[in-house]
């Protein structure tokens, strides 16, 4: 369903929808005059790993927000884990999770307390074994009875981490997941991601501007500008492309519009 | 493990909300004092006024306890209200609602959670304003009986109806709206007849003044009080007024829920 309440009838990503995690189909988003999504089309297998890839006002936080139907797409369509969003949020919502900076976890609560409610919506089956094990997973031991807003930022990132993971979700989007982290607790979080998505064989996209962190974890770049891909295709294959060594190096090439000469110039 | 699909509604996830805000109240004892302050200080300024009407006036002497049942009135009317729009505001103010929408919290049970809390934080401010009531100027609202449930029931409706609407108004605006949450229950204030019957407005007004289901409740109270008749047809006449209401600000929530994720309003949140 769009937000015109019209429902699209192309059959085209039907069946690749059906085995992907994340299926998006010419998605569109205008705000007023701004186009800022604009006419995408991507497909993310399960037990992936991608990277959505952009400067600010990209569209990368609106096209995770219209994954997750908190914002309805002008026109296109979103399957996630085989079905239509937002009109079957209903089924896939507990099977997934997110982590975004635009939203908290409540202050006051402490992280055992939050971590407790958030357990409860998703109906965790042993909530106070599943809430110990992330604990340990992500070393909360220390602060887990604290109140959230006590906490410091890199605290907070892994309480909002576990509270991401709590449901043992299939499918997993991250907006900046290690953003305001040291070194060493975003490097691990980023071995606690990828050990994740190997045991559970979870799908996660997640959206950074950290090139080290994307060229580490992700299997498939995707690239955006201006509301639309730039580029899609494995790191290495991008960097090839760009004849660069590092997605960093890629990422100011597409930033100050000198992707096409770069990509010329290979050729 | 998660346990199946989000169908229907669950008493687990409108559980879960009412232990989030329960756990709130408990860590802030600002917030708990807040839900006493004002009833009380209410309940004591109108008590002595109506002290002092009724050694000064027949009529009121007569109609004793109009004026301070109708400040417990008018409390359960109002505090119902915020004390519904306050548990949604608190997930604006602490950034929270993304975290709830993306969850497979439904909105029905949403608004359940918020209608619970609103009944708890009303207990927790309006319990001790009635012993106060009692105990400082021997009116007993309890001694009101059955026709205090019909009373308390139209009133504590109409407060949710315009909780849900003016919550769904900030969900749509963001905390720009938020004076809205404060400031609606007021414009109520003169049509609803609060202090005074009916027939003291213009007639045209009055036609107003019967649109509304608090004005039924208030009349029903005097009647009580002065004439010792319970109107069951006020309160029926109400209850469906009420339920008119509920079910058209529920309708409205949901608009203002689809308008802001089409204008994207779920992702800012602020002013």
């Amino acid at each position: 369903m769009t937000e015109n309440g019209k429902a699209s009838s192309r059959p085209t990503v039907a069946d690749r929808a059906a085995s992907a995690a994340i299926a998006v189909d010419h998605l569109v988003k205008v705000y007023k005059q701004t186009r800022a999504v604009d006419d995408i089309s991507f497909s993310l297998p399960r037990g992936s790993i991608t990277g959505l890839l952009g400067g600010n006002g990209a569209g990368k936080t609106t096209t995770i927000a219209m994954i997750m139907g908190l914002v309805l797409p002008t026109s296109g369509r979103v399957q996630v884990l085989g079905h239509e969003m937002p009109d079957e949020s209903a089924s896939v919502l507990g099977r997934m999770n997110f982590e975004s900076p635009y939203v908290d976890m409540p202050m006051r609560l402490t992280v055992r307390q939050n971590l407790t409610v958030f357990g409860k919506l998703y109906a965790v089956k042993n909530l106070a074994g599943r809430i110990a094990r992330l604990a340990a997973d992500l070393d909360l031991g220390d602060f887990i009875d604290r109140a959230n807003g006590k906490l410091s930022a890199g605290q907070k990132t892994r309480v909002a981490l576990a509270k991401a993971l709590i449901n043992e979700p299939e499918l997993l989007l991250l907006d900046e997941p290690t953003a305001s982290l040291d070194p060493d607790t975003a490097d691990w979080v980023r071995a606690h991601l990828e050990r994740y998505r190997r045991d559970n064989n979870a799908t996660i996209l997640l959206a950074s501007h950290n090139m080290l962190e994307v060229e580490r974890l992700c299997d498939r770049v995707i690239i955006m500008k201006r509301g639309r891909i730039e580029d899609d295709d494995t790191p290495e294959a991008i960097m090839a492309r760009y004849n660069r060594t590092t997605l960093e190096e890629v990422f100011l090439d597409v930033a100050r519009g000198r992707a096409n000469g770069a990509k010329e110039a290979v050729r | 493990m998660t346990a199946s699909p989000a169908r229907g509604i669950s008493l687990h996830r409108i559980g879960a909300m009412i232990l989030r805000y329960w756990y709130l109240l408990l860590s802030s004892w600002p917030r708990l004092l807040e839900l006493l302050y004002w009833p009380a200080l209410q309940v004591i300024t109108w008590g002595f006024l109506q002290l002092y009407i009724a050694e000064n006036a027949n009529f009121f002497a007569r109609a004793g306890g109009t004026l301070i049942g109708a400040v417990i009135l008018w409390d359960i009317l109002f505090r119902g209200q915020l004390g519904f729009s306050i548990s949604f505001l608190e997930e604006m103010w602490a950034r929270n609602l993304g975290n709830l929408m993306m969850s497979p919290l439904r909105p029905i049970e949403f608004l359940l959670a918020l209608m619970v809390m609103s009944l708890i934080r009303l207990a927790i401010g309006i319990i001790p304003m009635t012993l106060l009531a009692l105990f400082l100027f021997h009116f007993n609202v309890y001694a009101l009986g059955l026709p205090l449930i019909a009373f308390f029931c139209n009133l504590i409706f109409t407060s949710w109806s315009v909780g849900i609407f003016v919550s769904g108004l900030v969900l749509r605006n963001g905390l720009g709206a938020e004076s809205i949450v404060w400031t609606l229950m007021f414009a109520i204030l003169p049509l609803a007849c609060v202090y005074y019957p009916v027939s003291v407005l213009p007639v045209w007004l009055q036609y107003v003044a019967w649109a509304l289901p608090p004005t039924y409740a208030f009349e029903g109270m005097r009647a009580l009080l002065i004439e010792q008749t319970f109107r069951t047809d006020l309160m029926l006449e109400a209850l469906v007024i009420n339920a008119v209401l509920l079910a058209a600000s529920f309708g409205a929530f949901l608009a203002l829920l689809r308008s802001a994720k089409r204008h994207g309003s779920l992702l800012s949140g602020g002013e």
